[in-house]
């Protein structure tokens, strides 16, 4: 299927971005990688007037280490994310729920923040960036309205509901910036009905083991509420214990506390509940080595 | 109406297209490449596969204009004076299709799965070939056929080995 | 010239590598959508997003404004609303047919039946256009179980025909005079304490065949004949149909099947799309395209499966089987495909499987919904009746406490026995089940997977392993024509083929049977190089166009080759008659004294000879032929089969459950199919393989599922599960042979033996991984939530005293019939 007619822009600044977002107002829309637009785009659930690619903007793409952080922008794909060797070291839980993407075709052209945008509860890169404790530089018109200014929201505050951000109107995500974690383990266990299908639960672990005890950790649940939850009891249960089953496992039946899964075909909530407390488990057992 | 030049297979070509038009209907309608097709909507069946600069894309996922400036393969561009590349021929050796229609894309993911990882295992082939669906084959031939086509494009297995994998193709005048 | 020195040496049994793969590797393919006819016009259907709505009014004047619009109908426009399209199988007298028509009128009945329809200069202002049709509908209530529409008081599906059964087909082998009466068997059983009742109910959820090809059609009225390409099966079936529908005489429609990409059934249709696009093609006189998207595919192509399986095996302790009776609810849903009201008929000769039992009855009744219609899916009918069997199987093997493989042996046709009339009048002509089994047994390591598979018992292990059976049989090669007859098909079931001898000594064999991934032009290539001795390459396979193959029954039921490639050896013996006369002439001999082998006819006991080839040159130059024959070796033949084939096979699965999540993982699958001569074992092998993945797709991953309104929830391909080879293994195949002997090439079908044989197993294997947790049946597709409920709800009841009987087949701890009621299924049904 075709989409409906709109007009296009490539702009080649965040600053022209910016000025295209106020020129087409509330029927604009931004394109990054486009897996997730496109096809809704061509099933007609959206209708978008014009469409304003970000593809054009060389600032917005690529991995680069600054102090504690690693920084990686908006638009780079989810391909070169896998294969970065700055997040491979720093932030390999990001990584390693990249690689569970969709496709390799769709990774291609997928990008990091283009994911995070569209805030899916199914998509598999928000449980991690808010266990990972990530910043979303946001750019967007200056307070006065006369420029372009940037601000800064933690990744507690980015998700605020289904397909829902603090991205605001007329503003744009610029770049995701992840606090190292040199040395953590990490695991992404998915649980999907078949390879090509979205997670019914996943669980985004990652942990610092040291001489076997855990001595830090953190866990974002994916697909357990409308946004990504962070699962504090099991986080706090696991620091100070060895990293054995048994106390992992225990340590995991607290990874429901505070979600609020939906109920579908494929899961009622007390089974994504359930999900849930398996999946964290194995995924600290995995993360912790 | 936006003004877009690509190259595609070899060859260069500008056209005025809609900004709606989907890179797989460019190259159907107005490049006349019906090689490669339109499975599904959703982009899931993976039967437009094309690579886009060298890596492989679902032509269904892209608009024509996000591939101005960009260089295209399509199943069409892989032979190299008449001879089949590498694993057109192990698809056809090891029976890796039926009615062909997911071919296109299967082979030209499968090409960027070894570019990838020149000696995968048989489930990173069926992870790497997951995005594209085929309903006559139950895929096991075509996992054979990409095992078939890594032993022979192996470094110093055949002088045509490397051809399409990941490379751009030089540009014709049009 | 190439002659007899070059004859191959056999080519039935090798594994040619297929001649029509070259085109489709390197992309020179004809889809039909690949068709761009100069003036070109496109449609785009608008259709209903309510199940079953009275039509109150439609809008199209703003649609008629988008430019490059050409036109908007909607039915009484085209007298679409007319159009009754054909249903070819009215399987009994008082059979109910509710008008089909090519666009709704006053009434829809399914979500997604057609109302109006907008011709555009392209596809993308079509579905713009169509997007601005404003149709206002009264709703009316949507009828969507089969129980509940066949209650008193049910709402109608088509009011206008009183009811919302469609019919009612019994067959009994006591009337039948082939079995003993099944209701004195049940009797008997029930009083007699050396017998159990086994009763089950099972349910076959709705599947889409998704042929990754979608539909499309391209009409060009402009020539003498009116030219229709579509993505079909059936291009013979569509041209006579068109004909017979819209009173074309019959000679002035061309139809073309050009490459087709899938059918697996769901392209044996005439489809209302396919009507649409003549009439508009007809009413603007210019060729019109009609594609459809995939979301529009699995709403609106017809869909496969839909029944409730009610089941009653009586079986003595020691395990014979003395009588079963099968009672099923067929979902056909709003109207009637071209052989839909018979797909679930074709079960009723199959049910009975490869076992001996006494007494047997089948009792059908199909029933209306506002739902997308059912039509074929790969196996039509067949899977359902071995699915049902063979759980069946399973179940009764588990409340005798026999081993499950013990208790069929006990009780199928021992290899001796053939050919054996079966309680449904069908006679068997080959098979050896014993050995299939035996070789299956041993490439499985049955002893050592049980072995394992009790370890795991006893470790506790989260994965417990399961292995499930089928041993299964079909009836393929639709069909001889009588039989047809008898069930009131509205065809016949022959084929035929041409053989063309070209000047140069190359052969163009024209088919009936009509390809969308077979192989065809490969196998029947090699048939016809062994026959007339010629080299494969020399061979060309025309098909697909009415023009060039005028006379055929085209392709399903796993015929075109067990009929088909009949067809062609036929055509083929009556060139090498007709050459006889003209070899012995240029012989100078007495056609007594010539034999022919080889592709070339020799007189006996000398060195002097001709081939077939200098014979084809011979009769185009027909310079010096004898006198009162036609120089002429071409050929021409149809052939009925006078049996249908019966593949058999025994199939084997083992699968882990993740006992925590419910995630079912395929361990190892292995299959042996006795398909009778194999032409080619590659492309054996290839059919095998498809056909296993779409049987264990239903098993596992595949529903097309409504909601309460009746709208379809799996209508992309993001919830209609697929799987892809991430979600696979390596199937193990291999083959035993005893050639049919109903065909003189030995051959049986292989096309839908995988997807028959293969859901069973795969549904024993996960029952029998998880049974010891309590879990008696899981619905199809056994997903995750299905299983892991399954699991906790039998361990929630545990201490329930009726639960309690409750096994692995060959645990040894039956109950008896009275503990098992219909309906009992505790577990998993959601």
């Amino acid at each position: 299927m075709i989409p409906a007619q709109f007009d296009y822009v490539r702009p080649t600044t965040v600053e022209e971005a910016i000025q295209a977002l106020r020129d087409g107002g509330d029927d604009a829309k931004l394109l990054a990688g486009g897996q997730s637009l496109l096809p809704v785009l061509r099933l007609r659930m959206a209708d978008p007037s014009l469409i304003i690619d970000l593809g054009g903007i060389p600032e917005l793409k690529g991995v680069r280490e600054e102090g504690n952080e690693v920084v990686v922008g908006a638009m780079t794909s989810h391909y070169d994310v896998t294969r970065d060797d700055t997040l491979r070291q720093h932030v390999a839980l990001i990584q390693e729920a990249t690689k569970t993407v969709a496709d390799p075709q769709v990774r291609h052209k997928g990008t990091l923040g283009g994911a995070l945008a569209h805030a899916d509860p199914a998509g598999d890169l928000a449980a991690p960036a808010l266990a990972l404790d990530a910043q979303f530089v946001i750019a967007g018109p200056s307070q006065d309205g006369s420029g372009t200014g940037t601000r800064t929201v933690g990744a507690a505050d980015f998700f605020e509901d289904y397909f829902t951000t603090a991205i605001g109107e007329g503003e744009l995500l610029t770049e995701i910036r992840f606090p190292k974690y040199t040395g953590w383990g990490a695991r992404y266990e998915k649980f999907n009905r078949v390879a090509q299908a979205w997670s019914i639960v996943a669980v985004a672990a990652t942990v610092k083991v040291d001489g076997g005890t855990i001595s830090d950790a953190r866990i974002g649940l994916t697909n357990m509420a409308g946004t990504p939850v962070r699962a504090r009891a099991v986080e706090s249960a696991l620091v100070g214990q060895s990293a054995t089953e048994e106390n992992v496992r225990k340590a995991a039946q607290a990874a429901a506390e505070g979600t609020s899964p939906t109920a579908d075909a494929d899961a009622g909530s007390d089974y994504r509940e359930h999900l849930a407390r398996v999946l964290t488990g194995r995924a600290v057992l995995a993360a912790a080595g | 109406m936006a003004r877009i030049r690509t190259t595609v297979d070899g060859l260069v070509y500008e056209d005025d297209v809609e900004p709606r038009m989907l890179l797989v209907q460019y190259l159907r309608e107005r490049l006349g490449k019906t090689g490669t097709v339109i499975g599904c909507d959703t982009s899931n069946c993976g039967a437009c596969t094309v690579h886009l600069d060298g890596l492989s894309v679902k032509s269904c996922s892209v608009l024509a204009v996000q591939a101005n400036g960009s260089e295209v393969l399509t199943i069409e561009g892989l032979e190299r004076d008449g001879q089949l590349h590498p694993m057109q021929q192990a698809f056809h050796d090891n029976h890796a299709l039926q009615c062909g229609y997911c071919t296109p894309g299967m082979i030209m993911q499968s090409i960027d799965l070894l570019g990838e990882n020149p000696d995968p295992s048989e489930q990173e082939i069926r992870e790497g070939i997951e995005g594209n669906l085929c309903r006559c084959t139950g895929y096991q031939n075509i996992v054979r056929a990409v095992q078939d086509a890594a032993s022979k494009m192996k470094p110093g297995a055949s002088a045509t080995a490397d051809s399409g994998a990941k490379q751009t193709v030089a540009g014709g005048g049009a | 010239m190439t002659t007899t020195e070059n004859a191959p040496t056999q080519e039935i049994g090798r594994d040619r590598r297929r001649k029509e793969d070259r085109r489709l590797i390197t992309g020179r393919t004809r889809w039909t959508d690949n068709q761009a006819l100069t003036g070109l016009l496109h449609i785009s259907v608008v259709r209903s997003p309510f199940a079953h709505a009275e039509i109150k009014g439609i809008d199209t004047s703003a649609a008629k404004q988008v430019p490059g619009v050409v036109a908007v109908y909607t039915a009484a426009d085209l007298g679409a609303d007319q159009v009754q399209l054909p249903c070819a199988w009215p399987v009994t007298k008082d059979m109910k047919a509710p008008q089909r028509p090519a666009l709704a009128g006053s009434r829809v009945n399914f979500a997604g039946e057609g109302v109006a329809v907008v011709v555009a200069r392209s596809a993308a202002i079509a579905k713009d256009a169509a997007e601005q049709v404003e149709v206002d509908y009264d709703e009316l209530e949507p009828v969507l179980d089969m129980e509940a529409a066949l209650a008193d008081g049910a709402t109608l599906v088509h009011p206008e025909i009183g009811t919302n059964a469609n019919a009612q087909w019994v067959f009994d082998s006591g009337e039948a005079g082939s079995g003993g009466s099944v209701a004195e068997a049940l009797q008997k059983a029930e009083s007699d304490d050396d017998q159990i009742i086994v009763k089950r109910r099972f349910r076959q959820q709705r599947l889409v065949p998704v042929f990754m090809e979608p539909r499309s059609t391209v009409v060009d009225p402009s020539g003498e004949q009116l030219v229709m390409w579509s993505s079909t099966q059936v291009p013979h079936i569509l041209k006579t149909m068109l004909a017979l529908t819209l009173g074309l005489p019959e000679h002035k429609i061309r139809v073309i099947a050009p490459d087709v990409g899938g059918g697996f059934g769901g392209k044996i249709a005439v489809a209302p799309e396919e009507v649409l696009t003549l009439l508009v093609a007809q009413k603007l006189g210019k060729p019109v395209k009609w594609t459809e998207t995939r979301s529009e595919s699995l709403l609106t192509a017809h869909h496969g499966r839909d029944q409730i399986q009610d089941l009653t095996m009586s079986v003595t302790k020691d395990g014979q089987i003395t009588g079963l009776d099968v009672k099923l609810l067929a979902d056909m849903g709003a109207y009637l495909g071209l052989v839909g009201p018979g797909v679930p008929i074709l079960g009723a000769f199959m049910f009975n499987a490869i076992y001996k039992i006494p007494a047997y009855r089948f009792d059908c009744t199909n029933v209306f919904t506002t739902k997308t219609l059912t039509d074929a899916y790969r196996g039509a009918g067949r899977p359902e009746a071995t699915f049902g069997i063979e759980r069946l199987m399973d179940e009764a093997a588990l409340e005798l406490g026999m081993e499950p493989m013990e208790f069929r042996r006990k009780n199928w046709i021992k290899h001796e026995e053939f050919p054996y009339t079966t309680v449904s009048t069908l006679t068997y002509d080959t098979g050896n089940y014993e050995a299939a089994t035996d070789q299956a047994l041993q490439m499985f390591d049955y002893d050592g997977l049980r072995r394992e598979q009790q370890e795991r018992r006893q470790r506790g292990d989260v994965k417990q392993l399961g292995i499930g059976i089928s041993t299964f049989t079909e009836m393929c090669g639709l069909a001889p024509s009588r039989v047809l007859g008898s069930l009131d098909y509205g065809a016949g079931g022959w084929e035929t083929a041409s053989i063309r001898m070209l000047p140069t000594g190359k052969a163009e064999v024209v088919v009936g049977v009509s390809p969308h991934g077979q192989g065809h032009e490969t196998a029947f290539s090699q048939i016809v190089a062994d026959q007339l001795g010629v080299p494969f390459d020399d061979v060309e396979i025309l098909h697909g166009d009415t023009q060039s193959s005028y006379k055929g029954l085209d392709t399903y039921g796993s015929r075109s080759l067990a009929v088909g490639g009949i067809a062609v050896v036929k055509a083929a013996e009556k060139v090498i008659e007709k050459a006889k006369p003209i070899a012995a002439h240029m012989l100078e001999a007495s056609e007594g004294d010539l034999e022919f082998s080889g592709g070339r006819f020799t007189v006996k006991g000398t060195d002097k000879g001709v081939g077939i080839q200098d014979i084809a040159l011979a009769v185009f130059a027909a310079h010096d032929y004898p006198e009162g024959i036609e120089p002429d070796i071409d050929a021409h033949a149809t052939f009925d089969p006078e049996n249908f084939s019966f593949p058999h096979g025994t199939h084997l699965c083992a699968v882990e459950v993740d006992t925590e999540t419910g995630f079912v993982q395929l361990y190892k699958y292995v299959c042996v199919d006795d398909v009778g001569n194999v032409i080619n074992p590659l492309i054996v092998e290839g059919q095998v393989h498809g056909g296993l993945a779409q049987g264990i797709a239903q098993a596992l991953f595949e529903e097309a599922a409504y909601d309460d309104q009746g709208t379809l929830l799996s209508g992309t391909l993001v919830d209609y599960t697929l799987p892809t080879a991430a979600d696979l293994i390596s199937f193990d195949t291999a083959n035993t042979t005893t050639a049919s002997t109903t065909n003189p090439l030995g051959v049986k079908g292989v096309g839908e033996a995988g997807t028959i044989a293969s859901t069973p197993a795969v549904v024993n294997s996960v029952l029998d991984a998880i049974r010891h947790l309590g879990v008696k049946d899981i619905d199809m597709p056994t997903t995750p939530y299905r299983v892991w409920s399954a699991i906790q709800n039998a361990s929630g009841h545990a201490g329930r005293a009726d639960e309690a009987n409750v096994a692995s087949p060959g645990a040894g701890l039956g109950s008896t019939a009275s503990d098992i009621s219909r309906g009992d299924t505790q577990g998993g049904h959601l």
